[in-house]
C-alpha cells in the first residue's frame, strides 16, 4: 500500500513530511513519535484513526502506537485549544511564585487547571519543569517560551491572545511584552513559531511570521 | 580566578548571533573536525578524552572517556546525545542548544568519528522546540558545508544527524528509557547489564552522553587533555555550567570551574540571598539530590567527591536556592510530585511509593496529618530505598525512585522539628 493510500486525509505537505520521517532512522518503528505529532496537528488531537495511520506507517500494531501516545503527556488525546498555556509549577517556579500566575491564567483564560475554555480558545494546564528554571515562574503557549511571567502579566497574557489571535506565536514576542528574568541572554531573535498545540519543530506545526525576517 | 570559558566564551563574544555556522567558523569552528579528520587516528581522539577525565555531565558523572572504551566492536554503532534534559532545576543544555549548537555537532562529529561512528541522534525535550529548531538549523547548515554527509573533507568518513524530538516523560532523561523512546517504545528504563555500549540503540553498541558533555570535546582536542585536566579541581576537572535558580539575586546559568565552595557559587557567583534574607536550604544537584543546609555545608567542595563525601551529589549541576521564608515541607511536598508524575510505573515500588509519599504530604500541608505520617513517610522510603543510605540502595529498575526519597530524608534530617509542628497543628481539635 502506498503512504497516501495510508494517510489520504492528510495534507499533501504532510505526506511529504511523513514519507522524510520514515527515510530519517535506521528502523521505521523510531518514527513513530515524529508521526504521532504529525497525526495531532492534521487532527487536532490524536484521534483514534490517526493513531491506527501512524501503526500502519510504522509497522506497529495500534495498541503499540496508542501504548506510545499514552506515555507521553504532549501527545494529546482530547480536543485542545487554540492556545494550550502551559504553567510550569515545579520547585524552582514554585519557590517564585507559580501557583498565583496559574490561578490568574485560569482566571483569566475562564478555563481551569486541566480543561478548555468554552469557547475552545485556551486550554490550561500546570506542568512539571520546563527547563526555565533561572527565569522562574516560567509558562508555555504552545511550548513556546515566556520567563520571568507574573500573575498580572500572565492574564495580560491571556487578554492578548484573545484580542490579537495571533496565528503563529513567537517566544520572543510573547517574552518581550510578558516575560520578565531569563535564565540567559537568549540573543537575537527569532522569527518562527508554532501554528497549533504541538511543539514547532521542524515538519510538526512552525512556521514564519509574515514580516519579520 | 583564572580559567578559560570552555562552554560559553562565543556566547560572551558574539551576544546576538553565536548559533550561526559563519559566526562559529569565524571564531574558530570547525578547525578541530579538520585537524582530527585529517591528521588523527580515532584511538589518539579517545586517548585525549580519556587523559582529560571529563566526568559525564549529565547526573551521574561517570567519566566520559572510560564509558567510551566500553563500546563493543559490533556494527554499526550509534552515538546519542542526551539532549532530554528535565531534571527540575537544570537548564544548562538549553542555552547550549540554543546559542552554540555547532559547538555540540562539532563535538559529535569529532566523537562519532572516534567512536566508528555513521549514525549520531539528537534527543531533545518535547519542551524545547526552539532550542530543537537552532539545533536542526545548525545541522542543516553543516551539511550544506559538508561538515556532515557523505565522505567528510574528502577523509572517507560518512556521518548523518538526526534530531529526535521527545514527547514529554522526564524518566526519558535515563539512557536506556531515552533508547527506548527513540525506538519508538514507551520511555521505560531497560535493566542493566547489558550496558548500552554493549546493546544500546536497536541492541547494537551505543554511546549516550549528554549535551554538556559532548560540547566540551572539540576544547578538549584542540587544547589537549592533559590542559582540560589541568583546570578546576583534582577530583572534577574543568569547567561546569551550573543552573542557579531559587531565591537568589542573580539567578541564571554560569560557567565555573569545579572546585569553588558552595559560599562561593551562592554568594559570589548568585549573588547571595534575595532581599538579603537568610538562607535556609539549597539543593546541590537537581532534585533528585539530597538538600544542604549553610550550618554544615557552605565550606563543602563543589567537586563530584566532596559533595558525595557530604551526602548528596552534584547531578545535573541544578542549584536550587530556599530562603528563610521557605515553608520545606511544601517544598519537598512538590519535589515528591514531580517524581510521582513522572514515574514510568514498571517498579511497583516507585510507582506506589512516590504517590503515597505525596498524598501524605500533601494532607500534612492542609491540617489533615496524622501523628504517625512521619513514621509512615519514613517506612515507605525505606521501601524505596533500604536503609536510606546515600548512595541510595534500590528496590527498582532505576534511580527515579530513591529520588522520591531525597527530599524527604532532608527534611526529616534537618528541619524536622518543622516537620513535627506541622503535624501537632493537625493533631489539635478543630475547636481548639
Amino acid at each position: 500500500m502506498t503512504l497516501a493510500a495510508v494517510i489520504p486525509d492528510w495534507t499533501s505537505p504532510n505526506q511529504e513530511r511523513a514519507r522524510k520521517l520514515l527515510d530519517a532512522y535506521p528502523e521505521r518503528r523510531s518514527a513513530v513519535m515524529p508521526l504521532l505529532y504529525l497525526a495531532q496537528l492534521e487532527h487536532g488531537h490524536l484521534t483514534d484513526s490517526g493513531m491506527t495511520q501512524v501503526a500502519e506507517l510504522t509497522g506497529l500494531t495500534p495498541a503499540q502506537v496508542q501504548a506510545v501516545a499514552s506515555f507521553y503527556t504532549m501527545y494529546k488525546r482530547d480536543h485542545v485549544g487554540k492556545y494550550l498555556i502551559s504553567v510550569c509549577t515545579s520547585i524552582s517556579c514554585f519557590l517564585m511564585g507559580s501557583d498565583e500566575v496559574l490561578t490568574a491564567v485560569e482566571e483569566e483564560s475562564d478555563a481551569l487547571d486541566g480543561t478548555t475554555s468554552a469557547d475552545g480558545t485556551f486550554s490550561v494546564e500546570h506542568v512539571e519543569c520546563i527547563g526555565a528554571c533561572g527565569g522562574a515562574p516560567a509558562v508555555q503557549v504552545n511550548y513556546e517560551l515566556i520567563e520571568g511571567v507574573t500573575p498580572e502579566k500572565g492574564k495580560a497574557l491571556c487578554q492578548w491572545l484573545r484580542d490579537a489571535a495571533p496565528e503563529v506565536v513567537l517566544t520572543d514576542e510573547m517574552q518581550e511584552l510578558f516575560g520578565g528574568v531569563r535564565s540567559f541572554d537568549w540573543g537575537s531573535k527569532e522569527a518562527e513559531g508554532a501554528v497549533a498545540p504541538v511543539p514547532a519543530f521542524g515538519p510538526y506545526g512552525s512556521a514564519k511570521r509574515e514580516g519579520r525576517s | 580566578m583564572s580559567f578559560p570559558l570552555i562552554l560559553t566564551q562565543r556566547m560572551i563574544d558574539h551576544p546576538a548571533d553565536s548559533h550561526l555556522i559563519d559566526v562559529y567558523e569565524g571564531a574558530g569552528g570547525y578547525d578541530v573536525m579538520r585537524k582530527v579528520l585529517s591528521g588523527m587516528t580515532p584511538e589518539q581522539v579517545v586517548a585525549e578524552v580519556k587523559s582529560a577525565n571529563i566526568q559525564g555531565r549529565g547526573g551521574a558523572a561517570f567519566p566520559a572517556g572510560i564509558k567510551w572504551g566500553f563500546l563493543a566492536p559490533a556494527e554499526p554503532r550509534y552515538l546519542v546525545v542526551n539532549g532530554d534534559e528535565s531534571e527540575p532545576g537544570t537548564f544548562k543544555d538549553r542555552q547550549l542548544l540554543e546559542r552554540d549548537p555547532h559547538q555540540l555537532i562539532e563535538g559529535v562529529i569529532i566523537s562519532s568519528f572516534a567512536l566508528g561512528v555513521n549514525h549520531a541522534f539528537i534527543y531533545i525535550r518535547g519542551e524545547y522546540p526552539k532550542p530543537a529548531r537552532r539545533v536542526q538549523q545548525a545541522v542543516e547548515a553543516a551539511y550544506a558545508k559538508g561538515h556532515l554527509g557523505h565522505n567528510i573533507m574528502g577523509s572517507g568518513f560518512d556521518l548523518d544527524v538526526t534530531v529526535h524530538l521527545g514527547g514529554g516523560a522526564y524518566i526519558c532523561g535515563e539512557e536506556t528509557a531515552l533508547l527506548n523512546s527513540l525506538e519508538g517504545l514507551r520511555g521505560e528504563p531497560r535493566l542493566k547489564p547489558p550496558f548500552p555500549a554493549v546493546e544500546g540503540l536497536y541492541a547494537k553498541p551505543t554511546i549516550v552522553n549528554n549535551v554538556e558533555t559532548i560540547s566540551n570535546i572539540p576544547w578538549i582536542i584542540d587544547n589537549g587533555g592533559e590542559a582540560f585536566a589541568a583546570i578546576g579541581d583534582e577530583n572534577s576537572v574543568g569547567t561546569r555550567l551550573f543552573s542557579l535558580s531559587g531565591h537568589l539575586k542573580k539567578p541564571g546559568n554560569v560557567e565555573v570551574p569545579m572546585g569553588l565552595t558552595w559560599r562561593e557559587l551562592i554568594y559570589d557567583i548568585g549573588g547571595g540571598i534575595r532581599d538579603d534574607r537568610e538562607l535556609k536550604t539549597w539543593v546541590p544537584g537537581g532534585a533528585s539530590a539530597p538538600w544542604f543546609v549553610p550550618e554544615h555545608h557552605l565550606d563543602v567542595k563543589v567537586t563530584k567527591d566532596d559533595v558525595a563525601h557530604a551526602g548528596s551529589m552534584l547531578g545535573s549541576g541544578a542549584v536550587i536556592v530556599m530562603d528563610e521564608t521557605t515553608n520545606v515541607v511544601a517544598a519537598a511536598h512538590r519535589i515528591v510530585k514531580f517524581f510521582a508524575h513522572e514515574s514510568c510505573g514498571q517498579c511497583t515500588p516507585c510507582r506506589e511509593g512516590t504517590t503515597w509519599l505525596e498524598n501524605i504530604l500533601w494532607r500534612l500541608l492542609n491540617g489533615a496529618g496524622r501523628q504517625s505520617d512521619i513514621e509512615l513517610l519514613l517506612d515507605i522510603c525505606d521501601n524505596i530505598s533500604p536503609g536510606l543510605a546515600w548512595p541510595p540502595k534500590m528496590t527498582t529498575i532505576c534511580p527515579l525512585g530513591p529520588s522520591a526519597v531525597s527530599p524527604i530524608t532532608s527534611i526529616m534530617t534537618h528541619f524536622r522539628d518543622e516537620v513535627q509542628a506541622m503535624v501537632d497543628l493537625a493533631a489539635e481539635p478543630a475547636s481548639a
